[in-house]
C-alpha cells in the first residue's frame, strides 16, 4: 500500500509538465497520453477505494515527516469515494473534449485538466488545513485557465469575475487559517481536532471565528446561498467539458464543510456549539429555492444548467447541514448522483448548443435532435429528482433523515415544492428547445450573432456522433447507481459512520502509519 | 508595536474592500493585492510579534520566533503573486476583445435579438 496513496497527485502532477514541455504542439499525442493517463488514475482510485472499504484509514506522511510536523495524506471511505468520482468524472469529459473537439478550440487544454485533477485529488486526500489551501489553489489556477478556455470577449469578461471571487475567497481562507493558527498552534487537522476539544468553551471565541470563516470559504465553494453569485455566470460561459467537471469543484467546498464539521468541529465538541448546523440548513434551503426558480427563469440552456448546479448542490447542503450520521449518509449518496447528473446536463446543454444556438426559444430543428432530446429528458429527470432514476432515490434520502430534524416541515416543504418548479422549468425548456422547433427555411444562417462570435463556430450539419459515447456513460453510471442502490447506500452509511468517529482518523494519522 | 500592526492590517483590508465594490478592473484588481497584503501581514502576526529573538529553536533559549507563520507566509505571498498575475493577463485581454473594463457584465438573462 505503501506509496500508492500518492499516486492519483503525482500522476497528473507529472503529466501535465509533460504535456507542455515534450509535446505541446502535438494534439495527437497530448490526446493519447491524457486518456491513457486517466484510465490509469481510474484504475488506481479504485485500487485505492477497494482499499478503504475495509475501514482503514491509511495514512502517507510526506517526506515521512511524522504528524503533526510534516503534511500527511489520508485515505479514509469518504476520500477514496471522492478520488473515484474525481477520475471517472475526468473520463467522460476527457472522451467529450476530445470527440467534439472542444480540447482544440484553445491552447493547453489536457495539460491544465491534469493540473486540476492534481489540485481536486490532493484537496479530497490531504490531512493538513494548510495544504489544502495550497491544493484548492493549484485546482483553482488551472480552473482559471480551462475557464477562458477557447477565449472570447465574454468567457473572459466572466472568467474575470470569477478569478476575482474566488481570490477573495482565497484570501479569507488564509485569514480563517491564520486565526486558527494563533489559537491553537497547529494546522494538522487531526492534531486540531485535538486541540480544538481540548480548549474549554469560554475561550473560543477567536477559534469559533476561524471555524465561520472557514464555512464561510466553502460555502463560497459549494455556491451556497449568500454567496453563489459567481457561479451561473462562469459556468454558463466556461466551456462545457469544463463546466461538466466543474461538477466535481462546488463537491470539493461540500466535501469540505463534510470533513471539517465532523472532525474538528464535529457535532460533540463545545467549539462547535451553534456554529454551522443552526443557520447553514437555512441558507442551503434558500440555495435550492433560487437554483430551481433560476432554472424556470433562465432564458438560455447553459444558464438553466448552471441554475439547476445550484439547485441540485443546495439539496446536497440541506443534507450536510443537519449534521446526523443517517443525514450524512444521505448526503454522499445524493453528492454521488449530484456529480454525475450535472456533468451529464452539462454535456448535453453542450450537444443543445453546438447544434442549435443557447437562447430557449424556437429555432429551426437541430440534428440527432431525437437523441439528444432522450438524452435532455433522462439527464432533467434525474436532476429534478423523478422517479425513476438516482435522484428520486436520493432525495428521499435526504427527506427521510430530515424526518427528526426540528425543521421537518420546512425542509420537506421547500425540497418538495421547489421539485415541481424545477420540473416546470425544465419542462419548459424542454419542449420549447425540442418541440416548438420549426424549420424557418433560412438554414444555419439563422443563428444570433452574439451567441456565434461567443462560441467561435457556425453550427454544424455534420456534428460528431462520437460525443454521445462519454454522455451515454455517464447515463449508464446514473443508472447503475439507481439498480445498485442498495450497497451503494450501504457504503454511504459505513463512510458516514467513519465520519462521526473521528477518533479513527485522529489516531492514524498521530499515531503514524507504522503502528 | 501590536496596535501599529494591528491597524496597519486594518487599513490595508478596509482600502481593499473599498476598492474591491469598485466597477473597473483595475482598482479591483488593486484591491486584491491590498487584501493579500494585508493576509500576509496578518499570517505573519499569528505567530506572535516578537523582537530580537532568535528565529528558530535553540538550546538554552527562552524566547523564540515561531518560524511556520514565516513558511506559510512565504507559499501565500508567492500564489497571490501568481494568482494576480493571472488576473491582470485575463482582465488585459478581456478589456481588448471587447473594449470594456467594467467589471459587470451585460444582463445575460435578456433574451437574445434574434428571438424577437
Amino acid at each position: 500500500m505503501s506509496h500508492w496513496i500518492v499516486l492519483p497527485i503525482v500522476l497528473p502532477a507529472l503529466l501535465a509538465p509533460f504535456f507542455l514541455m515534450v509535446i505541446r504542439h502535438h494534439l495527437d499525442l497530448q490526446r493519447i497520453f491524457s486518456v491513457a493517463g486517466v484510465l490509469v488514475l481510474n484504475g488506481i482510485t479504485l485500487a485505492l477505494l477497494n482499499h478503504a472499504m475495509s475501514g482503514e484509514v491509511s495514512v502517507y506522511e510526506l517526506g515521512d515527516w511524522p504528524a503533526p510536523f510534516g503534511i500527511v495524506l489520508v485515505l479514509d471511505r469518504l476520500s477514496a469515494l471522492m478520488i473515484v468520482l474525481t477520475s471517472l468524472l475526468a473520463l467522460a469529459v476527457v472522451l467529450y473534449a476530445i470527440w467534439s473537439g472542444w480540447d482544440n478550440r484553445g491552447r493547453h487544454f489536457h495539460p491544465l485538466l491534469q493540473f486540476q485533477i492534481m489540485g481536486v485529488s490532493g484537496a479530497f486526500m490531504t490531512g493538513d488545513a494548510f495544504n489544502l489551501f495550497v491544493f484548492f489553489e493549484v485546482l483553482l489556477i488551472a480552473s482559471y485557465g480551462l475557464m477562458i478556455h477557447g477565449g472570447g470577449g465574454t468567457r473572459l469578461r466572466a472568467g474575470v469575475q470569477y478569478v476575482a471571487y474566488n481570490l477573495i475567497g482565497s484570501t479569507l481562507f488564509l485569514f480563517a487559517l491564520g486565526t486558527i493558527y494563533g489559537v491553537t498552534g497547529t494546522l494538522n487537522m487531526a492534531d486540531l481536532a485535538v486541540k480544538a476539544a481540548e480548549i474549554p468553551a469560554e475561550d473560543t471565541a477567536l477559534l469559533r471565528i476561524g471555524a465561520v470563516l472557514l464555512l464561510l470559504v466553502f460555502s463560497v465553494k459549494a455556491a451556497v446561498l449568500p454567496l453563489h453569485f459567481w457561479l451561473p455566470a462562469s459556468y454558463s460561459n466556461a466551456p462545457a467539458p469544463v463546466a461538466a467537471f466543474f461538477a466535481i469543484m462546488t463537491k470539493v467546498g461540500a466535501y469540505s464543510i463534510l470533513r471539517m464539521f465532523t472532525l474538528i468541529f464535529g457535532p460533540e465538541t463545545p467549539v462547535a456549539q451553534g456554529l454551522a448546523g443552526d443557520w447553514l440548513v437555512y441558507a442551503a434551503l434558500l440555495t435550492v429555492a433560487v437554483g430551481m426558480i433560476g432554472t424556470l427563469g433562465a432564458g438560455h440552456v447553459a444558464r438553466m444548467t448552471a441554475f439547476i448546479t445550484i439547485g441540485s448542490t443546495g439539496t446536497l447542503m440541506v443534507a450536510i447541514s443537519l449534521f446526523t450520521p443517517e443525514a450524512s449518509a444521505a448526503a454522499i449518496y445524493y453528492l454521488i448522483h449530484s456529480t454525475f447528473a450535472t456533468a451529464m446536463m452539462f454535456l448535453v446543454a453542450d450537444m443543445i448548443i453546438e447544434r442549435r444556438g443557447d437562447s430557449i426559444s424556437q429555432r429551426r430543428p437541430m440534428q440527432h435532435g431525437g437523441v439528444i432530446a432522450a438524452l435532455f429528458f433522462g439527464a432533467a429527470v434525474a436532476m429534478a429528482g423523478m422517479p425513476p432514476l438516482s435522484g428520486f432515490i436520493g432525495k428521499l434520502l435526504v427527506l427521510d433523515a430530515a424526518w427528526d430534524a426540528p425543521d421537518v416541515v420546512l425542509i420537506w416543504s421547500v425540497v418538495l415544492i421547489t421539485s415541481l418548479i424545477a420540473i416546470i422549468g425544465l419542462a419548459r425548456a424542454g419542449s420549447l428547445v425540442f418541440w416548438k422547433a420549426f424549420d424557418t427555411g433560412s438554414g444555419p444562417g439563422d443563428v444570433d450573432e452574439d451567441t456565434a462570435r461567443r462560441e467561435g463556430v457556425v453550427f454544424p450539419t455534420d456534428a460528431p456522433r462520437l460525443p454521445f459515447v462519454p454522455v451515454f456513460g455517464l447515463f449508464a453510471v446514473l443508472i447503475a447507481l439507481t439498480v445498485f442502490a442498495g450497497p451503494v447506500m450501504r457504503f454511504a452509511e459505513d463512510t458516514a459512520d467513519q465520519l462521526y468517529t473521528p477518533q479513527l482518523y485522529i489516531d492514524a494519522v498521530l499515531k503514524g502509519p507504522g503502528s | 508595536m501590536e496596535l501599529l500592526f494591528a491597524s496597519a492590517i486594518g487599513v490595508l483590508t478596509a482600502c481593499g474592500i473599498y476598492l474591491i465594490l469598485r466597477q473597473r478592473t483595475f482598482p479591483v484588481i488593486l484591491g486584491l493585492s491590498l487584501l493579500s497584503y494585508a493576509v500576509n501581514l496578518f499570517l505573519f502576526a499569528t505567530g506572535r510579534l516578537s523582537v530580537g529573538a532568535p528565529p528558530i529553536l535553540q538550546y538554552g533559549v527562552e524566547t523564540y520566533t515561531d518560524p511556520l507563520p514565516q513558511a506559510l507566509v512565504l507559499t501565500a505571498i508567492v500564489i497571490s503573486f501568481g494568482m494576480t498575475a493571472v488576473i491582470v493577463m485575463i482582465a488585459l485581454s478581456a478589456y481588448l476583445s471587447e473594449n470594456d473594463d467594467r467589471i459587470d457584465m451585460d444582463n445575460p438573462s435578456e433574451p437574445a435579438k434574434d428571438d424577437a
